[in-house]
């Protein structure tokens, strides 16, 4: 210090300097945040806006007439004989019921054919109609007044994305369609309403996306994610435990030390392939069922697993291992009792993020059939919701998005909300855990 | 081959010990007699704390350390295989230089050791062994409280005193004790000097200080270390006022240290 004039009010050019610099790196450091915010917040915004509309669908509310002479012509209600009559009989019900709602809301029908009509109408409205009957025979004879699914057209009409112009080049659903579907919904009977089939329902064949839903996917998910946690927690904890505090340090520790590292970078699509020979090919496993997916994911997530949970091992201070060995604590004492509690948060947090990696995963899963289309039906028991052919959330909205439909991109967007609220579930369950667990100290 | 003395509580004998290619402990022999106290006093890093760690075989958890010579605890060789250091430890207990207690409550740091042992047959019994072990080691007044507290978020001093606590309420036969004075003030000092000399009536209590007025007080025997030497070892009256070896006077006039 060589400087005279030495006061505390006015800093040196040094202190000035470093000042500075530090300034500097809280604005970088700020600005990073604020890129990442940005980056964030318009990705979300882009999700929300494209993925929203697929969870309303329109609907149209129709009185239809239930003639017996078409329905039962035995006229005993014999559930065998009612259940002979297909969808096709219960088709012109429904067009005579667009037609007669037609003309109620004062316009008329700008077709030749009623049969025209039926355009505005899901493909499963038929069906939708005919389970009705069949699970309520006594209706048959007089009227019943539904809500049906609309078409994904006037559906898409409703929402924004068909216009006129759009269907220009259409035949099966022309610019009229949306004279009639103009007619309905100043009547009422045309509606788009909340979609609750969307989170319920299962896939639906490629003419139908107004039908389809992630929710069958998205129980096959679940099933994988509890195959994971119930194999891949266990199993890296206790490899962990063992590498980390009772196998001896040598040659063959260090040799699966830098295997278990090597394992954390490879493709998951190799996971999948092993998983297609090992578990399929091998070992006869159903193929397409989530226990083969959670089984394929398990060998995928335990290496994340167990390298964060020996990085949390170690992060226990060994002073706290000399006191427990200090009072006569067995090597299994203190761990159990002492280390183990200490390394839960980032235990959890490791197995939280490997299971949030394989809630995401798509690549192995295609490769040992979880694909899309694989599940028509939600499982129907807890049995089945391991070993029945099912798909993912990711597969699932994989299969839509290369659907040519706009309607289905539509439904893409859908899932993808739902696979990040599942994400969001369980970051918030892993920050709810450690809190409870640090507390716990 | 056990030529071990029966007289004493722990025997060294010819204790050589290593962390890596640093000879730590060089050609240590001590005999540490039952209920009495027994100073170790020596320079800095001249491997007190180190010969202490090898009389329950806590060097065992350092992968580079490696103890060679007789250990005795009883006229039992410690090192022979038919031993189980957690039997070991739980009948030497210790306090460690740094104070280490557990990140869990004042109470759950008392009573883990006579927990895990079976010491208490009841919560009623835990809770007086808890009671009492604090009482000895002074800190009782201060945590009566707040026994649920966490026990790492007491003072440094108190901290101390709370694994003492710790270590005395497993009822050691030999209790080693790394500095156990050292962040505290001179009231509790008092009271811990009280502790080891009430202890040392019925155990054999091992101390290692770098007060020599502690030394003096608490001890009826001292050894001198320096440079992994054991250099002097007797009656800690003769050591203060008589020392044999220049290295010894040397240091407890405050000449090397
Ligand atoms: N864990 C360890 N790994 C390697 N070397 C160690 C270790 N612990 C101690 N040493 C070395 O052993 C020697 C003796 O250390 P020790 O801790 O026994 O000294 P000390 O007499 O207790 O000193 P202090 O009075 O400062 O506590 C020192 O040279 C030290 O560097
Ligand atoms: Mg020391």
């Amino acid at each position: 210090m060589s400087a005279p004039n030495k006061s505390l009010f006015t800093p040196g050019p040094r202190t000035r300097a470093r000042n500075r610099a530090e300034a500097r790196f809280r604005a970088s450091g700020l600005a990073a945040i604020l890129a990442a915010l940005a980056f964030l917040t318009g990705l979300m915004g882009i999700i929300l806006h494209d993925g929203a509309p697929a969870f309303r669908q329109a609907f149209v509310t129709l009185t239809v007439e239930l003639p017996e002479e078409r329905l039962d012509p035995n006229g005993n209600r014999d559930p065998a004989d009612l259940a002979r009559v297909t969808t096709f009989k219960y088709a012109p019900l429904l067009d005579a019921a667009l037609l007669r709602a037609l003309e109620e809301a004062g316009a008329e029908n700008p077709f030749a054919k009623a049969k025209k009509l039926r355009a505005l109408l899901s493909k499963g409205a038929p069906a939708q109609l005919r389970a009705r009957v069949l699970a309520e025979p006594e209706l048959i004879g007089g009227s019943l007044t539904m809500r049906f699914l609309a078409s994904a057209r006037a559906d898409g009409y409703l929402k924004g994305r068909v216009t006129r112009e759009s269907l220009a080049r259409e035949r099966k659903f022309t610019p009229a369609h949306l004279d009639v579907a103009d007619a309905l919904l100043g009547s009422g009977l045309l509606e788009s309403r909340f979609n609750l089939a969307f989170l319920t329902g299962s896939d639906a064949s490629e003419s139908r996306p107004e039908a389809a839903g992630i929710g069958t996917a998205a129980l096959g998910s679940l099933a994988m994610m509890l195959v994971v946690l119930a194999l891949a927690l266990p199993i890296g904890v206790a490899a962990s435990v063992y590498l980390e505090e009772f196998a001896p340090q040598n040659r063959l520790t260090d040799l699966i030390e830098v295997n278990i590292a090597n394992l954390a970078a490879v493709p998951s699509i190799v996971f999948g392939i092993l998983g297609l020979a090992l578990f399929i090919q091998f070992a006869g496993l159903p193929q397409s069922a989530p226990l083969v997916g959670g089984l394929v994911l398990t060998l995928m997530t335990l290496p994340t697993i167990i390298i964060s949970t020996r990085a949390a091992l170690r992060a226990v201070p060994p002073s706290i291992r000399e006191a427990a060995l200090g009072v006569g604590a067995s090597r299994m004492q203190t761990v159990f009792h002492h280390v183990l509690p200490l390394a839960m948060p980032g235990i959890l947090t490791g197995t939280i993020i490997g299971l949030a990696q394989a809630l995401g995963e798509t690549a192995p899963l295609l490769l040992i059939g979880m694909i899309g289309f694989v599940a028509t039906n939600p499982p129907a028991s807890p049995a089945e919701a391991f070993l029945a052919p099912n798909s993912a959330m990711p597969a699932q909205i994989y299969e839509w998005a290369r659907r040519a439909d706009p309607a289905w991109y539509e439904r893409a967007w859908g899932g993808i909300i739902l696979l990040i609220g599942f994400l969001l579930a369980m970051n918030l369950a892993a920050i709810l855990l450690r809190r409870r667990f640090e507390r716990r100290w | 081959m056990n030529n071990c003395s029966q007289d004493t509580k722990v025997t060294a004998k010819n204790v050589n010990v290593w962390y890596g290619d640093n000879h730590a402990i060089k050609d240590v022999s001590v005999d540490i007699s039952d209920r009495m106290v027994t100073a170790f006093i020596g320079p800095s890093g001249c491997g007190k704390s180190t010969f202490l760690r090898c009389l329950n075989r806590m060097n065992d958890t350092i992968p580079t350390c490696r103890v060679e010579g007789e250990l005795c605890l009883d006229g039992e060789d410690i090192h022979d295989a038919r031993v189980d250091p957690v039997e070991l430890r739980a009948r030497v207990g210790m306090v460690f230089q740094k104070p280490n207690p557990f990140p869990k409550s004042i109470y759950e740091n008392v009573a883990y050791g006579p927990r895990i042992h079976g010491l208490a047959r009841s919560r009623a019994e835990l809770d007086e062994i808890v009671e009492k072990s604090l009482r000895r080691a002074a800190l009782w007044d201060e945590v009566k409280d707040r026994l649920q507290a966490p026990g790492t978020g007491l003072s440094g001093g108190q901290q101390q005193r709370l694994c003492i606590a710790r270590a005395v309420a497993t009822g050691p036969e030999v209790l080693l004790m790394d500095e156990p004075a050292s962040a505290l003030d001179p009231i509790a000092t008092a009271q811990i000097e009280e502790l080891i000399d009430e202890l040392g009536r019925s155990i054999a209590v091992v101390i290692v200080t770098h007060s020599m007025q502690q030394a003096a007080r608490v001890s009826q025997r001292t050894a001198f270390f320096h440079l992994g030497d054991l250099v002097e070892y007797g009656e800690t009256d003769q050591i203060f006022t008589n020392p044999a070896d220049s290295r010894t006077e040397a240091y407890i006039t405050g000449r090397i240290g």
